[in-house]
């Protein structure tokens, strides 16, 4: 895989650059075509995917520099002015800066609200994705590795776990455990592992019926080694594209579940919190406080859910004429 | 075949039964639902009564055997909050969530399975790109919000479409049914298109992704080569053949869809089963709680079990490997 293959790659990348000209010139010279050159070459070619990603570290970075760059913290409390409160946008407030997207019912800038409870969004949906992902597929993996009843055993309890939708599993686990950001990551983790579980245990399944994987057998290697260093690396693939449907619904149930009042504490304002403050101001006209977060919330979503369909359609054998 | 209905049906028993403990435990856990049932400035003596009448004081060991043993008769015990029969309670709010449920997922699919299948077919062409495009935005956005969004635009600017609620209801062999009724349709249709945008976009690309694969066959291009139209071939034999996953994923989705009621039904305040276990959650009524997830689990292993014997009976190949 490492041999350099330039007709290859240049046939490859000539046959996709019909029509599009501008890629042949921008793509990088034929020096060594990784897999991995060759799968970004494809995903810079489409131009949704490239766009999506953008926008992605775009909030991405704004909601790393968040302290930095908001006018007010919306955590803090002394911080907020309640006759601040519910007024438009472009209205000027009484600490001296302008709100560009209004204020809420206790007066917060609703901008600021908004990029904090990006931040929230992101490190809660990345973390209690990373946490699934790593959980379901190691267990997958050492289900469809071990085999016999164990790995029957633990199947049943994913299959069964799966049949039931996330959404009624996290909100039950959401109000047995009580308001908090680690109690909603352990919510988010429990729904979602099992889909990770099934994917990691199809995979490894397939792959224990190849030579490697016995050849890695008769070595001295324990088998626990080879089931993690030598058969996992190979079920990456749909694992991937698994991960990325997995980080898109974490967002979205995170924000579901804080619209419910489940999850977030109220100090912590996340994106599904400041929507539901704002349902009971949008039947009177201050549509602002529901809207401007709802949006922020589905751009982040959306974008997510293009990378990942890209990452998704590049990957899928069954696509490649 | 019998032999697996019996044993699947014997494993759904089992699992029955732990469900029934895991949610009994973990409910019991929530709270103190005393604090919520009394006025905290009674007497203790009043408090003490209460609390041996419901049975609190007993260990939890012995409150889950009491409740298995009322649970043979058929009582799953009275409502702290509503202080009727739970099994009542539930099967009178059910008639409104099956309404919205089966008029999201129906029309979820009668639309989204030809609008994929187009998109599946003629891949890069802008319509079927417009289709993708509004399918990952039906995908991706929460279902919440875009009852916010249904709600401001007919409601509110347009004012052509109430806010929530619950129409008239006509009763029909016993149960009240809203669709019956003209006021009630307009009620039902808001929280059904809620409901139902999420499982079209899902059906979409699921027609779509199967189209895609099967338009790529050799039996498509020998069907061609026979001189088929692409109509004929497009319903005889693509849509018989992306039936099979998504008839299981419709069946699955059926019961998914039964629980995303609780957002809508929160938004509407349509009266039906999910603004029913919010409401227990939030006032701590144990009881519905419990026995909502329990018929939930039922229904839910009753929806997998089916489209499992469905499965082995439509596609040929696992029937044929089950015989030997």
């Amino acid at each position: 895989m490492s041999a350099a293959r330039p007709p290859e790659g240049a046939q490859h990348r000539s046959s996709q650059s019909e029509g599009t000209p501008v890629s042949a010139a921008t793509s990088l010279t034929p020096a060594v075509q990784t897999p991995l050159r060759m799968f970004l070459d494809e995903f810079l070619e489409s131009r949704v995917a490239v766009v999506a990603l953008s926008v992605l570290g775009l909030i991405v970075l704004l909601a790393i520099a968040a302290p930095l760059i908001t006018p007010q913290n919306p955590y803090d409390l002394a911080t907020l002015v309640l006759t601040d409160a519910r007024r438009p946008p472009g209205f000027v407030g009484s600490k001296g800066f302008t709100h560009w997207l209004g204020t809420d019912a206790q007066g917060r800038d609703l901008l600021s609200a908004i990029i904090y409870g990006l931040r929230i969004s992101l490190q809660v949906g990345l973390m209690a994705g990373a946490i699934a992902f790593t959980l379901g597929a190691s267990l997958g993996t050492l289900a469809g590795f071990i085999g016999g009843r164990t790995e029957a055993l633990i199947m049943r309890i994913i299959d069964l776990q799966l049949s039931f939708p996330a959404i009624l599993l996290a909100l039950v686990l959401a109000a047995m455990l009580g308001q908090g950001k680690w109690q909603l990551i352990a919510a988010l983790v429990t729904a979602q592992y099992a889909y990770f579980a099934r994917t990691a245990h199809g995979a490894a399944t397939a792959e224990r019926s190849k030579d490697y994987v016995e050849a890695a057998l008769s070595t001295p290697l324990s088998a626990a080694r080879v089931a993690f260093r030598h058969v996992l690396p190979n079920c990456l693939p749909p694992l991937i594209v698994v991960a990325t449907v997995q980080v898109a619904n974490s967002i979205a149930l995170e924000a579901t579940l804080s619209f419910l009042g489940l999850g977030l504490p109220v100090s912590e304002p996340s994106l599904g919190m400041l929507i539901s403050n704002g349902f009971q101001y949008m039947l009177s006209g201050r549509y602002w406080i529901s809207i401007y977060p709802g949006l922020a919330l589905i751009v982040l979503i959306v974008v997510i859910n293009l990378v990942g369909d890209q990452i998704r359609d590049q990957m899928n054998p069954r696509l490649k004429r | 075949m019998l032999a697996f209905v019996l044993q699947r049906l014997m494993q759904a028993a089992v699992v029955m039964l732990v469900i029934s403990a895991m949610v009994f435990v973990g409910v019991y856990a929530v709270g103190n639902p005393i604090d919520v049932m009394i006025a905290p400035d009674v007497t203790q003596e009043i408090r003490q009564a209460t609390i041996r009448a419901y049975g609190f004081d007993q260990p939890l060991w012995k409150q889950y055997a009491i409740f298995l043993e009322r649970l043979a008769t058929g009582d799953f015990g009275r409502s702290f909050v509503y202080n009727m029969p739970v099994l009542s309670l539930i099967t009178s709010r059910l008639p409104a969530t099956l309404e919205i449920t089966l008029a999201a997922v129906l029309g979820a699919a009668l639309l989204g399975v030809p609008l994929g299948m187009y998109a599946g077919y003629a891949p890069d062409s802008r319509v079927s790109k417009t289709i993708m495009a509004v399918s990952v935005l039906g995908f991706s956005v929460p279902t919440f919000w875009i009852g916010l969004i249904l709600i401001f635009t007919f409601a509110v600017s347009l004012g052509v479409l109430p806010a929530g609620g619950r129409g008239d209801t006509l009763s029909v062999m016993g149960v009240e049914w809203s669709f019956f009724t003209a006021n009630g349709l307009k009620h039902m249709l808001l929280p059904s298109i809620n409901l139902a945008l999420f499982k079209m976009a899902l059906m979409i690309r699921l027609a779509r992704a199967g189209t895609r694969e099967v338009m790529l066959t050799d039996m498509v291009r020998f069907a061609r080569a026979a001189g088929e139209s692409e109509w004929t071939i497009l319903r005889r034999h693509v849509l018989r053949l992306i039936a099979i996953p998504l008839v299981t994923v419709f069946g699955l989705e059926f019961g998914s869809t039964l629980a995303f009621a609780v957002v809508t039904e929160t938004i509407f305040s349509w009266p039906g089963v999910g603004k029913l276990i919010i409401d227990s959650i939030s006032t701590l009524d144990r009881p519905v709680m419990v026995a909502y997830l329990m018929l939930v689990s039922l229904l839910f292993i009753t929806i997998n079990l089916t489209v499992d014997i469905a499965y082995v009976a439509l596609d040929p190949r696992l029937r044929a490997r089950k015989t030997t």
